[in-house]
Protein backbone atom coordinates (compact mmCIF):
# COMPACT_ATOMS: atom_id res chain seq x y z
CA UNK A 1 0.00 0.00 0.00
CA UNK A 2 1.26 3.25 -0.83
CA UNK A 3 1.28 6.62 1.71
CA UNK A 4 2.34 10.13 1.48
CA UNK A 5 5.67 10.53 2.53
CA UNK A 6 4.60 14.66 3.99
CA UNK A 7 2.09 15.32 5.76
CA UNK A 8 -0.26 18.17 3.33
CA UNK A 9 -0.32 21.89 4.81
CA UNK A 10 -3.60 21.94 2.95
CA UNK A 11 -6.05 19.33 2.15
CA UNK A 12 -9.07 18.63 -0.44
CA UNK A 13 -11.43 15.52 -0.24
CA UNK A 14 -12.10 14.10 -3.24
CA UNK A 15 -15.10 10.92 -3.47
CA UNK A 16 -13.44 7.39 -4.74
CA UNK A 17 -16.69 5.33 -5.48
CA UNK A 18 -18.63 7.53 -3.14
CA UNK A 19 -16.04 7.67 -0.23
CA UNK A 20 -14.65 10.58 1.08
CA UNK A 21 -10.57 10.73 0.95
CA UNK A 22 -8.12 13.31 2.19
CA UNK A 23 -5.94 14.46 -1.13
CA UNK A 24 -3.79 17.23 -1.18
CA UNK A 25 -4.60 19.94 -3.52
CA UNK A 26 -3.19 19.79 -7.04
CA UNK A 27 -1.74 15.98 -6.70
CA UNK A 28 -2.38 13.70 -9.09
CA UNK A 29 -5.62 11.78 -9.10
CA UNK A 30 -4.03 8.67 -10.01
CA UNK A 31 -1.61 8.76 -6.58
CA UNK A 32 -4.45 9.27 -4.40
CA UNK A 33 -5.82 6.07 -6.22
CA UNK A 34 -3.26 4.09 -5.55
CA UNK A 35 -3.29 4.94 -1.54
CA UNK A 36 -6.46 3.24 -2.03
CA UNK A 37 -7.32 0.19 -0.59
CA UNK A 38 -8.80 -1.00 -3.48
CA UNK A 39 -5.77 -0.33 -5.94
CA UNK A 40 -7.10 -1.15 -8.79
CA UNK A 41 -8.62 1.10 -11.13
CA UNK A 42 -10.35 -0.56 -14.02
CA UNK A 43 -11.01 -4.16 -15.55
CA UNK A 44 -9.74 -4.70 -18.86
CA UNK A 45 -12.30 -4.47 -21.39
CA UNK A 46 -11.69 -7.78 -22.70
CA UNK A 47 -10.21 -9.91 -20.53
CA UNK A 48 -11.41 -8.26 -17.48
CA UNK A 49 -8.13 -8.75 -15.41
CA UNK A 50 -7.58 -5.70 -13.16
CA UNK A 51 -5.23 -3.04 -13.42
CA UNK A 52 -4.21 0.39 -11.69
CA UNK A 53 -2.12 3.11 -12.57
CA UNK A 54 1.54 2.10 -13.73
CA UNK A 55 3.34 4.58 -15.73
CA UNK A 56 1.84 7.46 -14.01
CA UNK A 57 3.22 10.04 -16.93
CA UNK A 58 0.07 9.56 -19.49
CA UNK A 59 1.66 6.36 -21.90
CA UNK A 60 0.06 3.54 -20.32
CA UNK A 61 -3.93 4.06 -20.13
CA UNK A 62 -4.26 1.14 -16.95
CA UNK A 63 -4.96 4.24 -15.07
CA UNK A 64 -8.84 5.04 -16.63
CA UNK A 65 -11.32 5.75 -14.69
CA UNK A 66 -14.50 7.78 -15.06
CA UNK A 67 -14.23 11.62 -13.19
CA UNK A 68 -16.82 13.59 -12.56
CA UNK A 69 -19.12 12.00 -14.61
CA UNK A 70 -16.47 11.63 -17.81
CA UNK A 71 -15.36 7.88 -18.63
CA UNK A 72 -12.34 6.46 -19.80
CA UNK A 73 -10.00 9.85 -18.21
CA UNK A 74 -6.15 9.11 -17.38
CA UNK A 75 -6.36 9.83 -14.01
CA UNK A 76 -2.63 10.41 -14.10
CA UNK A 77 -2.75 13.38 -16.23
CA UNK A 78 -5.44 14.95 -14.14
CA UNK A 79 -4.97 17.45 -10.96
CA UNK A 80 -7.06 16.64 -8.26
CA UNK A 81 -9.74 19.73 -7.20
CA UNK A 82 -12.14 19.04 -4.47
CA UNK A 83 -14.98 17.62 -4.60
CA UNK A 84 -13.88 15.55 -7.83
CA UNK A 85 -16.02 12.44 -7.98
CA UNK A 86 -13.95 9.22 -9.02
CA UNK A 87 -15.70 5.87 -10.24
CA UNK A 88 -14.47 2.44 -11.82
CA UNK A 89 -14.77 1.51 -15.11
CA UNK A 90 -16.63 -1.38 -15.77
CA UNK A 91 -14.96 -3.59 -18.80
CA UNK A 92 -16.34 -1.84 -21.99
CA UNK A 93 -17.82 1.55 -22.21
CA UNK A 94 -21.63 1.96 -23.16
CA UNK A 95 -21.58 4.64 -25.22
CA UNK A 96 -25.33 7.01 -23.94
CA UNK A 97 -28.07 6.10 -26.30
CA UNK B 1 15.38 -25.18 -51.29
CA UNK B 2 15.24 -24.68 -54.73
CA UNK B 3 11.75 -22.94 -55.32
CA UNK B 4 9.32 -23.47 -58.28
CA UNK B 5 8.28 -20.03 -57.70
CA UNK B 6 9.32 -16.59 -55.89
CA UNK B 7 6.86 -14.37 -54.69
CA UNK B 8 8.02 -10.72 -54.45
CA UNK B 9 6.18 -9.50 -51.49
CA UNK B 10 4.59 -10.69 -48.46
CA UNK B 11 1.55 -8.38 -48.16
CA UNK B 12 -1.74 -9.68 -48.11
CA UNK B 13 -1.87 -9.87 -52.01
CA UNK B 14 1.37 -12.02 -52.19
CA UNK B 15 0.93 -13.89 -49.45
CA UNK B 16 -2.54 -15.21 -49.83
CA UNK B 17 -0.76 -16.17 -53.41
CA UNK B 18 1.95 -17.91 -51.97
CA UNK B 19 -0.21 -19.58 -49.51
CA UNK B 20 -2.14 -21.03 -52.02
CA UNK B 21 0.58 -22.54 -54.54
CA UNK B 22 1.68 -24.00 -50.68
CA UNK B 23 -1.27 -25.67 -50.48
CA UNK B 24 -0.96 -26.81 -53.84
CA UNK B 25 2.27 -28.66 -53.19
CA UNK B 26 4.04 -26.09 -54.79
CA UNK B 27 8.06 -24.54 -53.69
CA UNK B 28 7.40 -21.29 -52.18
CA UNK B 29 9.30 -18.45 -51.44
CA UNK B 30 8.23 -14.89 -50.71
CA UNK B 31 10.45 -12.39 -50.48
CA UNK B 32 9.42 -10.03 -47.96
CA UNK B 33 10.59 -5.86 -48.02
CA UNK B 34 12.16 -3.60 -45.04
CA UNK B 35 10.45 -2.60 -42.37
CA UNK B 36 9.91 0.84 -43.17
CA UNK B 37 8.64 -0.13 -46.34
CA UNK B 38 4.94 1.05 -47.36
CA UNK B 39 2.47 -1.65 -46.03
CA UNK B 40 -0.70 -1.28 -46.99
CA UNK B 41 -1.49 -4.61 -45.33
CA UNK B 42 -1.07 -3.16 -42.12
CA UNK B 43 -3.33 -0.23 -42.31
CA UNK B 44 -5.88 -1.66 -43.89
CA UNK B 45 -9.61 -1.06 -42.43
CA UNK B 46 -10.52 -4.86 -43.04
CA UNK B 47 -13.82 -5.26 -44.84
CA UNK B 48 -14.44 -7.91 -47.21
CA UNK B 49 -17.22 -5.98 -49.79
CA UNK B 50 -18.52 -6.12 -52.60
CA UNK B 51 -21.78 -3.74 -52.88
CA UNK B 52 -20.90 -1.00 -55.39
CA UNK B 53 -17.74 -2.09 -56.35
CA UNK B 54 -17.27 -2.39 -60.04
CA UNK B 55 -19.24 0.93 -61.33
CA UNK B 56 -16.49 1.65 -64.17
CA UNK B 57 -16.14 -2.80 -64.61
CA UNK B 58 -18.72 -4.98 -63.77
CA UNK B 59 -16.51 -7.76 -64.04
CA UNK B 60 -14.17 -6.68 -61.47
CA UNK B 61 -17.76 -6.37 -59.38
CA UNK B 62 -18.14 -10.34 -60.43
CA UNK B 63 -14.50 -10.75 -59.29
CA UNK B 64 -15.03 -9.45 -55.92
CA UNK B 65 -18.19 -11.56 -55.64
CA UNK B 66 -16.05 -14.79 -56.51
CA UNK B 67 -13.86 -14.35 -53.88
CA UNK B 68 -16.80 -13.48 -51.24
CA UNK B 69 -18.42 -16.18 -52.11
CA UNK B 70 -15.61 -18.09 -51.60
CA UNK B 71 -14.41 -16.16 -48.02
CA UNK B 72 -16.02 -18.61 -45.64
CA UNK B 73 -14.28 -21.72 -46.43
CA UNK B 74 -11.10 -19.68 -47.21
CA UNK B 75 -11.64 -18.69 -43.48
CA UNK B 76 -12.25 -21.85 -42.21
CA UNK B 77 -9.45 -23.52 -43.91
CA UNK B 78 -6.94 -21.21 -42.83
CA UNK B 79 -7.90 -21.32 -39.31
CA UNK B 80 -8.08 -24.92 -39.25
CA UNK B 81 -4.14 -25.09 -40.53
CA UNK B 82 -3.03 -22.26 -38.20
CA UNK B 83 -5.15 -22.00 -35.45
CA UNK B 84 -5.49 -18.39 -35.82
CA UNK B 85 -9.13 -16.77 -35.95
CA UNK B 86 -9.60 -14.26 -38.94
CA UNK B 87 -12.68 -12.87 -37.14
CA UNK B 88 -14.45 -13.11 -40.14
CA UNK B 89 -18.10 -12.04 -39.90
CA UNK B 90 -20.85 -11.67 -42.90
CA UNK B 91 -23.64 -10.49 -41.91
CA UNK B 92 -24.17 -7.90 -44.60
CA UNK B 93 -22.93 -4.47 -44.76
CA UNK B 94 -24.34 -0.63 -44.85
CA UNK B 95 -23.41 2.38 -46.53
CA UNK B 96 -25.12 5.31 -45.29
CA UNK B 97 -26.58 8.06 -46.78
CA UNK B 98 -26.37 11.48 -45.59
CA UNK B 99 -29.71 13.06 -47.26
CA UNK B 100 -32.02 12.27 -49.79
CA UNK B 101 -30.20 13.10 -52.74
CA UNK B 102 -27.27 11.10 -51.22
CA UNK B 103 -29.73 7.91 -50.98
CA UNK B 104 -31.22 8.99 -54.31
CA UNK B 105 -27.38 9.16 -56.21
CA UNK B 106 -27.10 5.39 -54.15
CA UNK B 107 -30.02 3.55 -55.47
CA UNK B 108 -29.51 4.52 -58.91
CA UNK B 109 -25.45 3.82 -58.86
CA UNK B 110 -26.30 0.77 -57.85
CA UNK B 111 -28.95 0.13 -59.72
CA UNK B 112 -26.86 0.57 -62.55
CA UNK B 113 -24.41 -1.90 -62.23
CA UNK B 114 -26.83 -4.19 -61.47
CA UNK B 115 -28.06 -3.24 -64.94
CA UNK B 116 -24.99 -3.78 -66.59
CA UNK B 117 -24.72 -7.01 -64.83
CA UNK B 118 -27.93 -8.47 -66.21
CA UNK B 119 -29.91 -11.32 -64.93
CA UNK B 120 -28.47 -12.15 -61.72
CA UNK B 121 -31.09 -11.44 -58.55
CA UNK B 122 -29.92 -8.21 -56.46
CA UNK B 123 -27.70 -8.85 -53.53
CA UNK B 124 -28.49 -5.43 -52.43
CA UNK B 125 -31.41 -3.49 -51.28
CA UNK B 126 -32.49 0.20 -50.01
CA UNK B 127 -32.92 0.33 -46.22
CA UNK B 128 -35.16 3.67 -45.50
CA UNK B 129 -34.25 5.46 -42.15
CA UNK B 130 -37.39 3.35 -40.14
CA UNK B 131 -36.05 -0.17 -42.00
CA UNK B 132 -32.24 1.14 -40.88
CA UNK B 133 -33.29 1.85 -37.05
CA UNK B 134 -34.77 -1.56 -36.41
CA UNK B 135 -31.15 -3.25 -37.94
CA UNK B 136 -28.91 -0.93 -35.54
CA UNK B 137 -31.23 -0.87 -32.32
CA UNK B 138 -28.50 0.48 -30.33
CA UNK B 139 -28.11 3.26 -32.42
CA UNK B 140 -29.63 6.70 -32.54
CA UNK B 141 -29.44 8.04 -35.89
CA UNK B 142 -27.98 11.47 -36.90
CA UNK B 143 -30.64 13.67 -38.63
CA UNK B 144 -29.40 14.07 -41.65
CA UNK B 145 -29.28 9.64 -42.24
CA UNK B 146 -31.59 9.29 -44.75
CA UNK B 147 -30.88 5.53 -44.89
CA UNK B 148 -28.18 3.45 -46.05
CA UNK B 149 -27.73 0.79 -48.71
CA UNK B 150 -27.20 -2.99 -47.15
CA UNK B 151 -25.14 -5.52 -49.03
CA UNK B 152 -26.16 -8.74 -47.79
CA UNK B 153 -22.93 -10.71 -48.85
CA UNK B 154 -20.68 -8.22 -47.01
CA UNK B 155 -19.06 -8.27 -44.11
CA UNK B 156 -15.65 -7.70 -42.18
CA UNK B 157 -12.93 -9.72 -41.07
CA UNK B 158 -9.55 -9.01 -38.81
CA UNK B 159 -6.72 -7.90 -41.49
CA UNK B 160 -3.71 -8.53 -39.21
CA UNK B 161 -5.07 -11.66 -37.96
CA UNK B 162 -5.47 -12.70 -41.65
CA UNK B 163 -1.93 -11.71 -42.76
CA UNK B 164 -0.57 -13.75 -39.71
CA UNK B 165 -2.34 -16.71 -40.51
CA UNK B 166 -1.19 -16.48 -44.09
CA UNK B 167 2.06 -16.12 -43.14
CA UNK B 168 1.83 -19.02 -40.62
CA UNK B 169 0.14 -21.39 -43.48
CA UNK B 170 2.98 -20.59 -45.64
CA UNK B 171 5.19 -21.47 -42.96
CA UNK B 172 3.14 -24.50 -41.52
CA UNK B 173 2.89 -25.95 -45.61
CA UNK B 174 6.70 -26.23 -46.36
CA UNK B 175 6.89 -22.37 -47.98
CA UNK B 176 9.64 -20.08 -46.98
CA UNK B 177 9.18 -16.69 -46.03
CA UNK B 178 12.14 -14.32 -45.80
CA UNK B 179 11.89 -10.88 -43.95
CA UNK B 180 13.93 -7.72 -44.88
CA UNK B 181 14.73 -8.89 -48.17
CA UNK B 182 14.06 -6.33 -50.06
CA UNK B 183 14.33 -7.00 -53.70
CA UNK B 184 16.62 -4.88 -56.14
CA UNK B 185 16.36 -6.53 -59.74
CA UNK B 186 14.69 -9.62 -61.34
CA UNK B 187 17.21 -10.95 -64.45
CA UNK B 188 15.34 -12.92 -67.06
CA UNK B 189 17.45 -15.68 -68.18
CA UNK B 190 17.18 -19.41 -69.95
CA UNK B 191 16.04 -21.21 -66.90
CA UNK B 192 13.62 -18.85 -65.71
CA UNK B 193 14.35 -15.64 -63.14
CA UNK B 194 17.33 -14.67 -60.82
CA UNK B 195 16.05 -12.23 -58.17
CA UNK B 196 18.85 -10.28 -56.08
CA UNK B 197 17.27 -9.53 -52.26
CA UNK B 198 20.24 -8.20 -49.88
CA UNK B 199 23.40 -9.61 -50.60
CA UNK B 200 22.11 -13.01 -52.58
CA UNK B 201 20.65 -13.90 -55.56
CA UNK B 202 17.77 -16.83 -55.65
CA UNK B 203 16.66 -18.07 -59.08
CA UNK B 204 13.26 -19.93 -59.60
CA UNK B 205 11.42 -20.99 -63.05
CA UNK B 206 8.73 -18.15 -61.74
CA UNK B 207 8.23 -15.57 -60.37
CA UNK B 208 5.12 -13.30 -59.00
CA UNK B 209 5.30 -9.44 -58.63
CA UNK B 210 2.92 -8.63 -55.45
CA UNK B 211 5.03 -5.75 -54.00
CA UNK B 212 2.24 -3.40 -53.81
CA UNK B 213 3.63 0.57 -54.62
CA UNK B 214 7.11 -1.42 -55.35
CA UNK B 215 5.84 -3.28 -58.32
CA UNK B 216 6.03 -0.43 -60.77
CA UNK B 217 9.83 -0.75 -61.05
CA UNK B 218 9.82 -4.28 -60.67
CA UNK B 219 7.60 -5.05 -63.46
CA UNK B 220 9.01 -2.78 -65.73
CA UNK B 221 12.02 -5.22 -65.35
CA UNK B 222 10.02 -8.25 -66.80
CA UNK B 223 8.92 -6.06 -69.45
CA UNK B 224 5.34 -4.54 -68.12
CA UNK B 225 4.58 -1.29 -67.75
CA UNK B 226 2.57 -0.81 -65.20
CA UNK B 227 0.51 2.46 -64.21
CA UNK B 228 0.54 3.03 -60.39
CA UNK B 229 0.19 5.68 -57.87
CA UNK B 230 -0.47 5.55 -54.31
CA UNK B 231 -3.88 7.27 -52.18
CA UNK B 232 -3.29 7.91 -48.86
CA UNK B 233 -6.31 6.48 -46.67
CA UNK B 234 -6.35 7.71 -42.91
CA UNK B 235 -8.24 5.66 -39.92
CA UNK B 236 -9.16 6.78 -36.35
CA UNK B 237 -9.43 4.17 -33.77
CA UNK B 238 -11.96 4.49 -30.88
CA UNK B 239 -11.40 2.81 -27.46
CA UNK B 240 -13.18 0.05 -26.64
CA UNK B 241 -16.87 0.01 -26.75
CA UNK B 242 -20.14 -2.40 -25.82
CA UNK B 243 -21.35 -3.68 -28.94
CA UNK B 244 -22.94 -1.09 -30.92
CA UNK B 245 -22.56 -2.02 -34.56
CA UNK B 246 -23.76 -5.44 -35.36
CA UNK B 247 -22.69 -5.30 -38.94
CA UNK B 248 -20.08 -3.12 -40.60
CA UNK B 249 -20.69 -0.49 -42.48
CA UNK B 250 -18.54 1.25 -45.45
CA UNK B 251 -17.19 3.91 -43.44
CA UNK B 252 -17.70 2.51 -39.80
CA UNK B 253 -16.60 -0.85 -38.22
CA UNK B 254 -16.90 -2.33 -34.63
CA UNK B 255 -14.10 -4.76 -34.10
CA UNK B 256 -14.53 -8.33 -32.15
CA UNK B 257 -12.96 -6.77 -29.06
CA UNK B 258 -14.81 -3.38 -29.37
CA UNK B 259 -13.07 -0.94 -31.04
CA UNK B 260 -15.02 1.04 -33.82
CA UNK B 261 -12.69 2.00 -36.95
CA UNK B 262 -13.28 5.28 -38.41
CA UNK B 263 -12.64 4.87 -41.94
CA UNK B 264 -11.57 6.51 -44.14
CA UNK B 265 -9.90 9.30 -46.57
CA UNK B 266 -9.23 9.43 -50.09
CA UNK B 267 -5.80 11.71 -50.44
CA UNK B 268 -3.78 12.18 -53.28
CA UNK B 269 -0.81 12.97 -51.83
CA UNK B 270 2.13 11.38 -52.84
CA UNK B 271 4.17 9.21 -51.05
CA UNK B 272 3.39 11.44 -47.78
CA UNK B 273 1.95 8.58 -45.20
CA UNK B 274 1.50 10.93 -42.42
CA UNK B 275 -1.48 10.96 -40.65
CA UNK B 276 -3.11 14.82 -39.96
CA UNK B 277 -4.86 16.56 -37.95
CA UNK B 278 -6.99 17.80 -40.76
CA UNK B 279 -8.51 14.28 -41.85
CA UNK B 280 -9.35 13.31 -38.04
CA UNK B 281 -11.08 16.05 -37.88
CA UNK B 282 -13.06 15.24 -41.26
CA UNK B 283 -13.72 11.82 -40.33
CA UNK B 284 -15.03 12.58 -37.04
CA UNK B 285 -17.48 15.47 -38.33
CA UNK B 286 -18.90 12.63 -40.55
CA UNK B 287 -19.77 10.20 -38.29
CA UNK B 288 -21.17 12.40 -35.66
CA UNK B 289 -23.57 13.15 -38.26
CA UNK B 290 -24.38 9.42 -38.29
CA UNK B 291 -23.67 8.53 -35.27
CA UNK B 292 -23.66 10.95 -32.75
CA UNK B 293 -23.50 9.28 -29.51
CA UNK B 294 -19.40 8.41 -30.72
CA UNK B 295 -18.99 11.82 -29.39
CA UNK B 296 -18.69 10.08 -26.17
CA UNK B 297 -15.96 7.67 -26.76
CA UNK B 298 -12.25 8.51 -27.12
CA UNK B 299 -10.39 8.27 -30.08
CA UNK B 300 -6.93 6.25 -28.83
CA UNK B 301 -5.31 5.84 -32.60
CA UNK B 302 -4.82 7.20 -35.93
CA UNK B 303 -2.81 6.09 -38.63
CA UNK B 304 -2.46 7.02 -42.84
CA UNK B 305 -2.28 4.39 -45.39
CA UNK B 306 -1.18 4.40 -49.10
CA UNK B 307 -3.46 2.20 -51.15
CA UNK B 308 -2.26 0.81 -54.52
CA UNK B 309 -4.42 2.30 -56.92
CA UNK B 310 -4.66 1.86 -60.76
CA UNK B 311 -5.83 4.53 -62.98
CA UNK B 312 -9.28 2.69 -63.13
CA UNK B 313 -9.02 1.30 -59.44
CA UNK B 314 -9.70 -2.20 -60.86
CA UNK B 315 -6.74 -5.18 -60.05
CA UNK B 316 -3.94 -6.21 -62.20
CA UNK B 317 -3.51 -9.60 -62.96
CA UNK B 318 -0.78 -9.91 -66.14
CA UNK B 319 2.03 -12.16 -67.61
CA UNK B 320 4.78 -10.71 -69.18
CA UNK B 321 4.37 -11.61 -73.00
CA UNK B 322 8.19 -11.05 -73.39
CA UNK B 323 9.30 -13.40 -70.16
CA UNK B 324 6.63 -16.21 -69.98
CA UNK B 325 6.42 -17.24 -66.17
CA UNK B 326 6.94 -13.90 -64.76
CA UNK B 327 3.59 -12.38 -63.58
CA UNK B 328 2.29 -9.14 -61.47
CA UNK B 329 -1.08 -9.33 -59.19
CA UNK B 330 -1.75 -6.00 -57.81
CA UNK B 331 -5.30 -4.05 -56.05
CA UNK B 332 -6.07 -2.56 -52.91
CA UNK B 333 -8.38 -5.01 -51.94
CA UNK B 334 -6.45 -7.66 -51.00
CA UNK B 335 -8.94 -8.51 -47.85
CA UNK B 336 -11.56 -8.86 -50.27
CA UNK B 337 -9.97 -10.72 -52.84
CA UNK B 338 -7.46 -13.04 -50.68
CA UNK B 339 -9.96 -15.85 -51.29
CA UNK B 340 -10.01 -15.71 -54.80
CA UNK B 341 -6.13 -15.27 -54.99
CA UNK B 342 -5.24 -18.34 -52.14
CA UNK B 343 -6.97 -20.56 -55.19
CA UNK B 344 -8.13 -19.18 -58.81
CA UNK B 345 -4.88 -17.26 -58.69
CA UNK B 346 -2.74 -19.37 -57.56
CA UNK B 347 -4.38 -22.10 -59.84
CA UNK B 348 -3.19 -19.89 -62.70
CA UNK B 349 0.14 -19.06 -61.62
CA UNK B 350 0.47 -22.93 -60.65
CA UNK B 351 -0.34 -23.50 -64.74
CA UNK B 352 1.77 -20.97 -65.89
CA UNK B 353 -1.60 -19.51 -67.32
CA UNK B 354 -3.74 -16.98 -66.64
CA UNK B 355 -7.01 -17.89 -67.66
CA UNK B 356 -8.87 -15.85 -70.10
CA UNK B 357 -11.98 -15.27 -67.58
CA UNK B 358 -8.88 -12.08 -66.28
CA UNK B 359 -7.95 -11.02 -69.47
CA UNK B 360 -9.72 -7.65 -68.70
CA UNK B 361 -7.88 -7.16 -65.78
CA UNK B 362 -4.52 -7.50 -67.60
CA UNK B 363 -2.82 -3.89 -67.78
CA UNK B 364 -2.62 -3.54 -71.58
CA UNK B 365 -5.93 -1.94 -70.59
CA UNK B 366 -4.27 1.35 -69.75
CA UNK B 367 -2.47 1.72 -73.24
CA UNK B 368 -4.38 3.53 -74.98
CA UNK B 369 -2.89 6.17 -76.47
CA UNK B 370 -4.22 9.68 -75.03
CA UNK B 371 -5.99 11.85 -77.18
CA UNK B 372 -4.31 15.04 -77.76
Amino acid sequence: MFRKLHEPAEAVTVYVEGKPVVAEPGENLAAVLLRQEAIWSRPTPVKGSRRAPYCMIGVCFDCLARVDGVASVQTCMMPVRDGMTVEHQQRRRCLPS
Amino acid sequence: MHPEIIVIGAGTVGAAIAYGLARRQHRVLVLDGDDRDHRAARANFGLVWLQGKGQNMPAYQQLSRRSVDMWSGFASKLTDLTGLDLQYEQNGGLAFCLGEDAFEKRRSDLQRLHNQLGGAEADWRMLDRAELARLLPKVRLGPDVAGASFGERDGHANPLQLLAALHSGILRLGGELRRNAAVRQIVPSEAGFTVACGNETVSAPRVLIAAGLGSQALARQVGLEIPLRPQRGQILVTERLEPLLPLPTSGLRQTREGTVMIGATHEETGFDSSATAAAAADLSRRTLRIVPSLAEAKLVRQWAGLRIMTPDGCPVYAQSQKHRGAFVALCHSGVTLAALHATVLADAIAAGQLPDSLDIFHQSRFDVPKAA
